[in-house]
């Protein structure tokens, strides 16, 4: 009665080492099949590395990385390479080349993490890991649950050969400022694609002010803020003074549902301000919380969340799309102009800070990456499985975490029926 | 096999600077430990040689590497079928502790003493784990593993799980109640739209889905069955078929008796049919299940309040779907045509009194069927009247689409009544909606957009043979939906083997069911390659080790039967349990409940662990203090690294032991550490509750309930209860470490040395 083949030969490319990524490799892996992930960033993890807590659990992503990073650390069939880019992907299902360009990390294995680089780096240079809300050295460590747990050099800021502190500094030989960009030519019988989402540019809603006023932060900025590994050690103040917050507005649809921005709703933003906002309570438990939006979208049993939120007299849901904020020049303090479109009262609501609750954009979108899949107007990737590419999580459809494990999951499916059809 | 032990200590990182290695190194040899090197870069291409040079060259197949954390360099310290010990003096000792402490009077700093005993005793603990462990080696149960996936539901979901492994070349047996395929999907007129621009609807193509699966040489398909019991285990299932609706011998027994005065009653029903540990021998074998049973709608009678089942000119979605697909809408009435439609949304969703959830799809169901109301002519008219417009990701476009038509009338609005003329025409007051004013519209017909109910709210369904009962277990945690508590890895239940996927986990859209249907498959074929291979699944896949179990002193106590948390225990009418190591998630639990102490893996056992308790020495010096801490190695230990990282700084008093899950933790231990004058014993684990974070659920919950045998204990041995304490840490909270183990030993100050030192 036995059946089955069990796990046949060939490997599976995934492309990004986000939570969708990491969990297609690691699926595919621990059938039995080798696999073969590629990551841009100098860390895995993606964004959800950048997240405070996760809803409706309010549980810390780390837990849930930090099993993820401990299979990839005891299944040898997964093999992962960072700061790596696909450049070029050729051939047929069961049967492809791709050309993966690895920028140089200018650390080696080495590493042991030790933080003697950094310390005598005379380069800073804008965090991006925290949204650029503080900064860090040429030579530094992407955080402090990072994995792999090394340092990286920032080539485009380093000086190089006219400094070299930290080569003389490094007692384990692990800084090489000579590394050059490599290419690696791979044979993978099937690709997942798994490039995830970036937040959109906030810049480009000019009524809302982002760029211009300090006190209007976007939510991933938030999450940073919040976070105990981030610029301001977790503690929620406004950038503009660091003063802690009293009144705070948070802005529904900051550019999804938007015809001149993302047409499509990004799924995960009603539930990301309702979460925030109990990031605000539970550190300030008097301060006045508003959440301004066109429908409050909690799907399924994230209702049981929304509910929970909603109770706390403090958090005030307002339906209705904010127009407008304007910054008073003298205490940086922000007004926030929208119409409430139940009772249809004007509201002008000054607030310490807002939060801008900014939609996901594929990371696909408007770049030149060379996917062997169509993308549609948006940058979703239209991957038809039946061709040996899939894709999943958001980069595919704008999901939560959930969703994206078990796209992820299916997608090691697609994947590894390809390799059966060989 | 013989073991050949190498203690190799590092001195890179500051362990050198801040520790004197000559005297770690007599520790090793002081342990009869033949070979002790110590290496300034220990992970360095020479210092990894040098460990190399001496398995090659000297025999050593037990390797002691005292220098990082086991969480870093794992690639780099991996020698093969090498039993290696990580002693972690990096992160554990030297960049979590003061290596000086102001001395005398002048404020002068000193070495303190305890810094170097600290490592000095974890050294000891490493060599003593290395003594009591041995390499693990796959199970290979005696029976065959099957490699049969059982597919349970024959809807969208169930037929597409089927094709997935059918097509990752796995045999199906698809089982459906009903005498035909293709469940709810079969029965709607048009689905929304899966492809840009997401404005249209669509035939939903459910007929290529049942020509596939139907023509499949990889998939049985059984119509008009059901499943009476799933006996045995991942790779070992024995599945009892049986033909729908009926009753047989073979179906399960309900589960034993929880209240008191309910034995007698259920000992009846029970006795109508087989033991669970009896063998049907005409039983089917399968490897592992996918659950695809889908929903059920709301129960549309309680919503009289609506004018369901009092007019019957209101119907509800699904008759909609039924209504449409019979051709033109005509009203239940008087078979009129219908020119216009009210619909209301969240029937019963969002409403505490009926369903707490949001089903997730009626809004656009609604406008789907809007849609079709629109098809009836120009002059047709459909209103909307909803909470929120939830048409999440791409589904915007369609609800775009169908506002941009001016004869569907949207609006939010709460629903005051539905009232009935003469004609049976129907009229619905709704008030707070956004035109600021309370509306009447008059309409020929009223839909309810009722909810999804997960087939499994009220029945086992995959009625598994086990003794902690047939179903799914937590469900009221969701709802009532089979789905998981983790947010990372939503397949993952507390029952090894069943994989749910589609409405019966979530409400979902029919493309989601599809996708989730995929990734099902993927788990059911891992759960059977990881059975075949005798390595466990999630949260420790690969894992080699199992738990033995010395039967010859066993009690017949049925603790470990009643708390593993993925119920891998059945027992006998004895009480004797019968392990089966592939339900097994290898967290140690019933090693931790066992009072007798027989059960233990190769590498993690009672004894391993009692023995390192007592491998160090406890001072007896006044003001000196002995704590142990068992910490759980999945958030709390990884925490502590981060603390480390940090420069953060731990008392020296305490000792610290990795557990695989604090449900491990046997009481023997803190009677073991108590009895050597230990003062005290902290226990890190995860957070527990509704949204618990352990790892194997049920884990840090159980040995929090076990503090009050640990209370018992403490009171035999006459030691105050604060000796012991559990505190619950996420593996983000580094910050509040120092803070836990200062106010720990601020408590054990309090309470004062343990009398029993010296004893």
């Amino acid at each position: 009665m036995t059946s089955g083949t069990g796990p046949v030969s060939g490997t599976i490319l995934v492309v990004g080492g986000g939570i969708s990524g990491l969990t297609a490799a690691l699926e595919a892996a621990e059938v039995g099949h080798e696999v073969i992930l590629v990551e841009k960033n100098p860390y895995l993890g993606g964004r959800v590395a950048q997240l405070n807590k996760y809803f409706p659990k309010l549980c810390p992503p780390t837990c849930g990385l930090e099993i993820n990073f401990k299979r990839i650390k005891t299944n040898p069939r997964v093999k992962f390479y960072t700061l790596a880019e696909v450049e070029k992907v050729s051939g047929s299902p069961g049967n492809y080349d791709v050309s993966v360009k690895i920028t140089p990390r200018y650390v080696n294995e080495k590493c042991v993490a030790c933080d003697a680089c950094a310390a005598v780096c005379p380069v800073t240079r804008e965090n991006d890991f925290n949204f650029g809300m503080d900064t860090n050295k040429a030579a530094y460590k992407p955080h402090n649950m990072a994995f792999p747990m090394q340092y990286v050099i920032d080539g485009k800021v380093c000086q190089k050969a006219s400094c070299a502190k930290c080569v003389e500094v490094c007692k384990y030989d692990a800084i090489d400022l000579k590394m050059e960009p490599k290419t690696l030519d791979l044979k993978v019988g099937s690709i997942v694609w798994a490039t995830g989402w970036k937040p959109y540019d906030a810049t480009k809603m000019d009524n809302l002010g982002f760029g211009r006023y300090k006190n209007v932060i976007t939510n991933m900025m938030m999450e940073r803020l919040a976070a105990a590994n981030g610029p301001t050690g977790g503690k929620i103040t406004r950038p503009s003074d660091g003063k802690e917050i009293k009144k705070i507005a948070f802005v529904q649809c900051a550019g999804s549902r938007d015809e001149n921005h993302l047409s499509y709703c990004s799924y995960i933003c009603c539930l990301a301000s309702l979460k925030q906002a109990t990031y605000v309570a539970e550190q300030y438990p008097d301060a006045k919380i508003f959440i301004y939006y066109i429908d409050i979208r909690t799907p399924g049993r994230y209702e049981n969340f929304y509910r929970k939120v909603a109770a706390n007299p403090n958090i005030s849901l307002i339906k209705g799309k904010v127009a407008q904020i304007e910054e008073d020049a003298a205490t940086k303090d922000v007004t926030v102009v929208a119409e409430n479109t139940t009772t249809g009262n004007k509201i002008h609501e000054k607030v310490d800070m807002a939060v801008l609750a900014t939609g996901m954009q594929p990371t696909l979108a408007g770049t030149n990456i060379a996917v062997n899949a169509g993308l549609n107007e948006s940058g979703f990737i239209l991957a038809d499985p039946q061709s040996g590419v899939s894709a999943c999580g958001c980069a595919k459809e704008p999901l939560d975490v959930v969703s994206c494990a078990e796209t992820a999951t299916g997608a090691a499916m697609k994947a590894i029926q390809t390799l059966v059809r060989r | 096999m013989e073991k050949k032990y190498g203690v190799y200590i590092c001195s890179g990182c500051d362990i050198g600077n801040s520790l004197d290695i000559e005297k770690l190194s007599a520790v090793a040899a002081k342990s009869k430990v033949p070979i002790c090197k110590s290496h300034p870069i220990l992970c360095s291409p020479a210092g990894v040689d040098l460990i190399k040079q001496d398995i090659a060259g000297e025999g050593v197949n037990t390797v002691i590497i005292a220098a990082c954390s086991p969480r870093v360099m794992y690639d780099v310290f991996d020698f093969g079928p090498v039993l290696v010990e990580r002693v972690n003096l990096r992160e554990g000792v030297v960049w979590s502790h003061e290596a000086v402490k102001a001395g005398g009077e002048g404020g002068e700093t000193a070495v303190d003493p305890e810094f170097q005993m600290l490592a000095e005793d974890y050294v000891r603990m490493g060599i003593v784990k290395a003594q009591k462990g041995e390499l693990p080696e796959p199970y290979k149960p005696e029976e065959e593993i099957n490699k049969k996936i059982l597919v349970i539901g024959g809807g969208v979901t169930g037929m597409s799980a089927a094709l997935d492994a059918a097509n990752g070349g796995y045999e199906v047996t698809l089982v459906e109640k009903e005498n035909q395929l293709g469940g709810f999907a079969a029965r709607l007129y048009k689905q929304a739209a899966k492809k840009y621009p997401y404005t249209d609807i669509e035939t939903p193509d459910v007929q290529s889905k049942i020509n596939a699966v139907s023509s499949h040489a990889k998939i049985d398909v059984r119509t008009e069955t059901e499943v009476a019991r799933i006996a045995g285990a991942p790779g070992l299932y024995h599945v009892s078929f049986k033909p729908a609706g009926t009753e047989t011998e073979w179906d399960v027994p309900p589960k034993a008796a929880a209240a008191e005065g309910e034995e007698a009653a259920v000992a009846e029903a029970a006795a109508k049919y087989k033991d669970i540990m009896t063998l049907d021998e005409n039983a089917e074998r399968y490897g592992a299940v996918i659950l695809a049973t889908g929903w059920k709608p709301y129960d549309a009678t309680k919503l009289d309040a609506l004018g369901f089942g009092k007019y019957p000119n209101v119907i509800t979605n699904v008759m909609m779907e039924e209504l449409a697909s019979k051709g033109s809408l005509v009203r239940p009435s008087d078979g009129k045509p219908v020119k216009s439609v009210a619909f209301i949304q969240c029937a019963g969703q969002r409403d505490e009194k009926h369903l707490p959830y949001c089903s997730a799809t009626c809004c656009i169901t609604s406008l789907k069927q809007a849609k079709y109301v629109r098809e009836q002519g120009d002059e047709a008219k459909a209103f909307i009247f909803y909470k929120d417009m939830r048409t999440p990701g791409q589904y915007e476009n369609f609800y775009k689409s169908m506002q941009q038509d001016p004869g569907v009338f949207l609006t939010k609005g709460d629903v005051v009544s539905i009232s009935e003329d003469a004609r049976k025409n129907l009229t619905v007051e709704v008030d707070n909606t956004l035109i600021g004013e309370k509306i009447e519209v008059n309409v020929d017909m009223v839909v309810l957009a009722t909810g999804m109910v997960p087939t499994t709210q009220d029945e086992a369904i995959i009625n598994l043979a086990y003794r902690q009962g047939p179903g799914l277990i937590d469900l009221e945690l969701f709802n009532g939906f089979a789905d998981s508590n983790f947010i990372c890895f939503p397949y993952e239940t507390r029952r090894t083997g069943v994989y749910a996927a589609g409405t019966v986990r979530q409400p979902m859209t029919i493309p989601m069911c599809e996708e989730d249907a995929a990734g099902a498959a993927l788990k059911a074929i891992q759960c059977i390659e990881s059975a075949y291979r005798g390595v466990a699944v999630h949260p420790r896949s690969g894992d080699m080790s199992y738990p033995d179990f010395f039967f010859a002193r066993c009690t017949q106590c049925k603790r470990c039967t009643e708390e593993c948390p993925f119920g891998a225990l059945d027992d006998d009418e004895k009480g004797t349990p019968k392990p089966n190591p592939t339900r097994c998630r290898r967290c140690g639990t019933c090693m931790g409940a066992c009072p007798e102490r027989i059960i233990g893996f190769k590498n993690y056992n009672i004894d391993m662990i009692g023995s390192m308790v007592k491998s160090f020495e406890v001072p007896e010096e006044d003001g000196i203090y002995r704590v142990l801490a068992f910490v759980c190695e999945n958030d709390a230990y990884p925490a502590m690294d981060m603390a480390a990282m940090k420069g953060l700084k731990f008392p020296a008093a305490i000792r610290v032991i990795p557990v695989r899950c604090l449900g491990s933790m046997n009481t023997v231990w803190i009677k073991d550490a108590m009895s050597r004058g230990i003062d005290g014993i902290i226990l890190l684990g995860c957070k527990y509750g509704d949204d618990y974070q352990c790892h194997f659920a049920k884990g840090s919950e159980l040995a929090n309930r076990r503090m009050e045998n640990v209370a018992e204990t403490l009171k035999s041995l006459a030691l105050e209860s604060e000796r012991v304490r559990l505190v619950q840490v996420a593996i983000d909270e580094y910050d509040k470490i120092p803070q836990i183990f200062n106010e720990f030993m601020e408590q054990m100050e309090a309470v004062g040395p343990s009398p029993m030192k010296g004893f």
